[in-house]
């Protein structure tokens, strides 16, 4: 590689790191706890715990589940009641003063599908884990810090790729995963800085571009919305608003009658940003493992109950689902959870190593061009 | 030209397969439990045995 090729990667190394690192350990910080949401919720007695019951015990109908709910929240109207794998007799309900409130003000609990009893989520509404969680996906800054974050990340990509690249003449004489501990620390912590970074890239561009994939999700809905769900829709453009909602109780059998073979993810209420203001939509998960990550909306009229259509997924709408588990680390069990930990602190390693490389080369190159300028002089 | 060609070779061909074990692991798990989670297992956990040894190589 010609000098003059090396310090133009390099440049693009240097300064994409460099605008993108303090956000990247920002977010290798939050996300660690993230990954173990589901332990660490446990251990602090914030996640929700259902009575003990016979196995058999049969569950309430939606409607009555719908009741429930209201009378729990009396004022606020249902959003989404949601399924877990982890416990069936559990339903997730989301609920806000409107239909259309943004997601970040309504309220999560949880209903006992068997009994309608209503047990409070607290970290789904609040606590350590939910700041965690809105520093890693929007800093508080609502769609512009989304964006700002999905811009650091498609600046952390440039890095790995002009990282990548520099590995070439770096490495030219050393045997693989060299450490030159011998030397001095920077020698140490350069060739630690290429080791690491290099055997970690693959996951980190998994991650990093999930990342930006999940970041722009409010856009990809939005463009769901405008696309896919208006072409379904589009025969109820000029209907009058909906009188009278038909109960909930059959969804469903409705739903999985109209996509055999699939399951109910969550339901969306008429009127949310994943329904229309006529219809309820079932989204539907495949049984396969894999396309259980893939969503498809069953579109039910919520006045007769009728299945108006069954939506074809655009492709940016399973790139968004596939996004989901590639970037949490949560489909491989604990061992995967904990490799996932291990990468994002090694991640931190390389972030960090970077910043610390800069700092030393940028000291001593000042002192050098004085010399020089002396010596020329 | 040759000597370069094959010097970018044996400067990449290790993290290249790294690349593609832990590329492969993280895509075996999507289909599956059991042997499938073992795969992303392996995958993932070549480039944090390899760190670790550098790390704590004195």
């Amino acid at each position: 590689m010609k000098s003059q090729t090396i310090r133009r990667w390099s440049f693009v190394h240097t300064w994409s790191s460099m605008i993108c690192t303090l956000f990247l350990l920002m977010l290798a910080v939050t996300g660690l706890p993230l990954i173990f949401h589901h332990e660490i919720d446990h251990l602090l007695g914030n996640s929700p715990e259902l009575k003990q019951m016979p196995a058999d015990t049969p569950h309430l109908d939606l409607q009555q589940l719908v009741t429930f709910a209201e009378a729990h929240r009396p004022g606020d109207v249902m959003q989404y009641f949601g399924w877990d794998d982890d416990d069936p007799n559990a339903v997730m309900a989301i609920m806000a003063p409107t239909a259309g409130t943004e997601p970040n003000a309504s309220h999560t609990f949880m209903l006992d599908a068997r009994t309608g009893e209503a047990v409070e989520s607290p970290s789904a509404n609040g606590g350590f884990m939910m700041v965690m969680l809105r520093l890693h996906v929007d800093m508080y800054a609502g769609l512009t810090g989304k964006l700002l974050l999905a811009f650091m990340g498609l600046l952390f990509v440039v890095a790995i790729i002009s990282g990548t690249v520099l590995y070439a003449p770096f490495m030219r004489r050393l045997a693989f995963a060299t450490v030159r501990s011998d030397k001095s620390t920077r020698v140490r912590w350069l060739d630690l800085h290429n080791l690491i970074g290099v055997v970690t890239l693959t996951w980190a561009l998994v991650v990093g571009v999930t990342g930006v994939i999940s970041a722009c999700a409010d856009l990809v809905i939005g463009a769901w919305r405008n696309d896919s769900l208006a072409t379904m829709t589009a025969p109820y453009r000029d209907a009058p608003p909906l009188e009278q909602r038909a109960p909930a109780s059959r969804l469903l059998d409705i739903a999985e009658a109209s996509a055999p073979g699939m399951k109910a993810d969550f339901i969306a209420f008429p009127g949310t940003r994943f329904s229309s203001e006529h219809h309820y939509a079932v989204f539907m998960k495949g049984a396969t493992h894999l396309t259980a990550h893939l969503l498809t909306p069953v579109l039910i009229d919520a006045s007769n109950l009728r299945v108006t259509a069954v939506g074809k997924r655009p492709w940016y709408m399973s790139a968004l689902g596939m996004s989901q588990p590639l970037h949490f680390g949560d489909y491989g069990g604990m061992p995967m959870k904990v490799l996932w930990g291990l990468l994002d602190g090694l991640t931190i390693v390389v972030l960090g190593s970077g910043l610390y490389l800069w700092w030393v080369r940028r000291r001593a190159t000042a002192p050098t061009n004085m010399a020089r300028a002396e010596v020329s002089r | 030209m040759k000597a370069r060609h094959s010097s970018a070779w044996r400067v990449f061909a290790q993290p290249m397969w790294i690349g593609v074990l832990t590329a492969a692991g993280l895509f075996a798990a999507l289909l599956g439990d059991g042997g499938w989670d073992t795969l992303s297992w392996i995958g993932m956990g070549i480039p944090a045995v390899l760190s670790a040894r550098g790390l704590l190589a004195r």
